[in-house]
C-alpha cells in the first residue's frame, strides 16, 4: 500500500503543481497511514521533493520521454503504480495531466475523480470533494475500486513543507510506440502560462483597442502573473485565443485574479470560479463581475491601473 | 470515413444550479438542456467532413429518454443516424465503457468526444475511450484534418498549441478551434423535418459496475459582499491584498 503521485517537470526542472501534488499526496498518505512515492520523468534533481514530505522517488531517465506523449508517460505511471502497490495515484491539473489521466484509469482499473479541492473527507468508503458544474457547485464523490485516482483541482491544496529523507531509485518502466508523433510546437516560453500563474492579469472590453495593452502587460509583469483577456477581446483579434478564459476558453483556478474592463458576464465567470481572490476595476458599479468581486474599485482603467502598477512597485521595493 | 459523435446533454451554462432531495440530485425544474458547446464544436467539424470529404456521421449519448430532443437536434444539423443507450450517466468510466462497446462492433475511424462537459466536468470520458479500444488520442483538439488513415491534429498546451501527426481510429477530445463560433449552425425547418424521419436507435446497456458513486452536492458558501476600495485610495487595495487576502 502507498500513495503514488506523478511531479511533472519541464525541461528537466519540477513544476509548482508538482510541489502542489506532493503536498497533497502526502495529506492522503498521513490518512491512509502509508508513504508517498513519486515518479519523475526526466527531471535533473529530485532532491526537493524531500521538502514536502516525498518519501521515496522513482526516477525514470529515458530519451523516448523527452516530450510529453500521454500513453507512453501513462504506461510509465502505471508500471510504477503496480511496482509500489499504490492504492491512492494523485496527479495535477495541467493539460498534460488531464490528457493522461483517463488513460491511466483505465489501465489501472481506477475509479477517477478530477478537479478535486481537498483531501479525502473519509477514507472508508473514499469520498473526495471535487468542483462540478464549472464551479458553481461542489460534489462528493465516492470512489469504489480498489485503486483510486485523483487529479487535484490547481491552486487548491497548496504547498505544505514536510522535510523528509527521500530515498531515490531508478525506474526504467517499457514504453510502447506512442502512435502521436510532435510536428511543430508553438509556445511562448518567456511568460508565465494561465495554468501556471498564481496570479493573473484580465483584461475587457473595456481597454477600448489592442494599443492600450501595455499597460496591463506592466501590471502583470510586476505582479509575475499571466495575462488574460474576455472572449470578445480575443475575436476581435486584439489578444491571442489562448489568453481567453471563460466557458468557451480556458479555465483560470488562480489565487488572485484582477478583471479590468471586463463586465462580468456569466460565460466568463465559468471559467474564473475557481479563482480564490477576485478583483474588478470597472467604470460602471453595476457590472455584474461585482457581485462575484472580492475587492472592487469603480473607475477608468486608464487612471487607475498606471497608479496601482506604481503603488505595487514601491510596496516590492519596501518588502 | 466513419465518423462517431458523442453528445453529452448538458444544462446550460445561464442554467440555475440547484439540488433536491437533501442535496443528492440536481434540479431538472426549469433548466434548459443543450448540446454541450465542446460536442456542438466537435460536431460541426464532423460535417465539415461529410460535405467536403465524405463521410457517414452517428451521434451517440448515453442517457435516459429524456436525451432524445438533443440528439434530434443534433439529427436537425446535419449528423446521420442517432444511437441512444439507454442507461443513466452515472459514472465517466461506466458511460466510456458503453460508448467503448458500441465503438468496437461499429466500426468508427473517428470518435470525436468534447474537452469536458459542461456539468460535471469529469473531461474524463474521450480518455478512457481511447484507452479502452486502443486508438490513437488527441486531447483539448483545436484543429483536424484526416487525409486518408492519416490524421494531423493541434492541441492547446498550457502557454501554445502543439501540432502532431496521428493516424485512424482516433478519438479526440474536441474545443473551440476545431470550428469558430460563427461556423455553429442552427438548425432550419428542413433539417428540422428530415431529422425526425432519421433513425434513432435505442441499445440496451451492456453491464456495468459504477467506479465511482456521486453522493451529494454542496453549493459554494454564500460569498460575503465586495468589498469598495476607491479610487484614490489603491494603497488600502495593496495592503488588502496583502494583510488580509495574502496574494501577494
Ligand atoms: C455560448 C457563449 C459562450 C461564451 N463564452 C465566453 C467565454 O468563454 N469567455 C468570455 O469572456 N465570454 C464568453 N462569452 C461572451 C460573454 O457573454 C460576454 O459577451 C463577454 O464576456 C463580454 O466581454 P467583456 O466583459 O470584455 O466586454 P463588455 O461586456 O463589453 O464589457 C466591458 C466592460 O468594461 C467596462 N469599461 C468600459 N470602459 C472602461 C474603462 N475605461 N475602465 C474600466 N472599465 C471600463 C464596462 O463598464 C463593461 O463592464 C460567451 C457567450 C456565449 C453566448
Ligand atoms: N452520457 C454521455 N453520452 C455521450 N457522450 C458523453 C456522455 N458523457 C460525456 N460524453 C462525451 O465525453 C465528453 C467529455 O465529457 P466528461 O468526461 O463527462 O467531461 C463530452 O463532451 C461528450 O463528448
Amino acid at each position: 500500500m502507498s500513495v503514488l503521485v506523478y511531479t511533472e517537470s519541464e525541461q528537466g526542472n519540477f513544476k509548482k503543481t508538482a510541489f502542489e501534488v506532493a503536498s497533497y499526496a502526502k495529506a492522503v498518505a498521513n490518512q491512509l497511514g502509508t508513504t508517498v512515492t513519486a515518479v519523475s520523468i526526466n527531471a535533473n534533481n529530485t532532491s526537493d521533493l524531500g521538502n514536502y514530505g516525498v518519501d521515496k522517488v522513482l526516477n525514470i531517465n529515458n530519451s523516448g520521454l523527452n516530450n510529453f506523449n500521454a500513453k507512453g508517460y501513462a504506461e510509465a505511471i502505471k508500471q510504477a503504480a503496480d511496482q509500489e502497490n499504490a492504492n491512492v495515484v494523485v496527479v495535477s491539473s495541467s493539460a498534460d495531466s488531464k490528457y493522461l489521466a483517463p488513460l491511466l484509469a483505465v489501465s489501472l482499473n481506477a475509479g477517477f475523480a478530477s478537479n478535486v479541492v481537498d483531501v479525502p473527507n473519509n477514507t472508508e468508503p473514499f469520498m473526495v470533494k471535487r468542483s462540478a458544474f464549472t464551479n458553481k457547485a461542489f460534489e462528493f464523490t465516492q470512489i469504489n475500486s480498489e485503486v483510486k485516482l485523483i487529479a487535484l483541482l490547481n491552486n487548491s491544496f497548496g504547498l505544505v513543507e514536510n522535510n523528509t529523507d527521500t530515498l531515490a531509485e531508478d525506474f526504467s518502466p517499457s514504453i510502447s510506440v506512442a502512435g502521436v508523433s510532435i510536428q511543430s510546437v508553438d509556445k511562448a516560453t518567456d511568460k508565465v502560462t494561465i495554468a501556471d500563474a498564481e496570479i493573473v492579469v484580465s483584461a475587457g472590453r473595456g481597454l477600448k483597442g489592442p494599443e492600450n495593452w501595455g499597460m496591463i502587460e506592466e501590471l502583470a509583469d510586476v505582479l509575475g502573473a499571466a495575462t488574460a483577456c474576455s472572449k470578445p477581446v480575443s475575436d476581435l483579434g486584439w489578444r491571442p485565443h489562448g489568453e481567453h478564459v471563460g466557458q468557451t476558453g480556458k479555465p483560470v483556478a488562480s489565487n488572485l485574479y484582477i478583471a479590468i474592463g471586463i463586465s462580468g458576464a456569466i460565460q466568463h465567470l465559468a471559467g474564473i470560479n475557481a479563482s480564490k481572490v477576485k478583483i474588478v476595476i470597472n467604470t460602471d458599479p453595476e457590472a455584474p463581475f461585482f457581485k462575484v468581486a472580492d475587492y472592487g474599485v469603480v473607475g477608468d482603467a486608464f487612471e487607475v491601473v498606471p497608479q496601482l502598477i506604481e503603488k505595487l512597485k514601491t510596496f516590492k521595493t519596501q518588502q | 470515413m466513419n465518423i462517431l459523435v458523442c453528445i453529452s446533454h448538458v444544462p446550460d451554462t445561464t442554467s440555475k444550479i440547484n439540488f433536491v432531495d437533501n442535496d443528492t440530485k440536481f434540479d431538472l425544474s426549469g433548466v434548459q438542456f443543450v448540446i454541450n458547446p465542446n460536442d456542438e464544436f466537435g460536431l460541426t467539424r464532423a460535417m465539415w467532413f461529410k460535405e467536403k470529404q465524405g463521410a457517414k456521421v452517428t451521434v451517440i449519448n448515453v442517457g435516459g429518454a429524456e436525451t432524445e430532443p438533443t440528439l434530434r437536434k443534433a439529427l436537425a444539423i446535419g449528423a446521420d443516424e442517432a444511437i441512444r443507450i439507454n442507461t443513466v450517466a452515472s459514472d465517466s468510466f461506466t458511460v466510456a465503457k458503453q460508448l467503448a462497446h458500441v465503438i468496437q462492433n461499429g466500426g468508427y475511424d473517428l470518435v470525436i468526444a468534447g474537452r469536458e462537459s459542461i456539468d460535471y466536468n469529469g473531461g474524463m470520458v474521450p480518455g478512457m475511450i481511447a484507452g479502452l479500444i486502443d486508438a490513437n488520442f488527441v486531447n483539448n483538439c483545436i484543429n483536424l484534418d484526416v487525409d486518408g488513415t492519416s490524421a494531423t491534429a493541434s492541441r492547446e498546451i498550457d502557454g501554445g498549441k502543439e501540432t502532431v501527426s496521428t493516424s485512424l481510429p482516433l478519438v479526440i477530445g474536441g474545443q473551440k478551434g476545431l470550428v469558430e463560433e460563427s461556423d455553429l449552425r442552427i438548425p432550419n425547418m428542413r433539417g428540422i423535418m428530415m431529422a425526425r424521419k432519421k433513425p434513432l436507435n435505442v441499445m440496451e446497456p451492456i453491464d456495468n459496475a459504477a467506479e465511482t458513486t456521486s453522493v451529494k452536492f454542496e453549493k459554494p458558501a454564500v460569498k460575503e459582499a465586495v468589498t469598495m476600495v476607491s479610487v484614490d485610495n489603491l494603497d488600502e487595495l495593496v495592503s488588502l491584498l496583502h494583510n488580509e487576502a495574502k496574494v501577494i
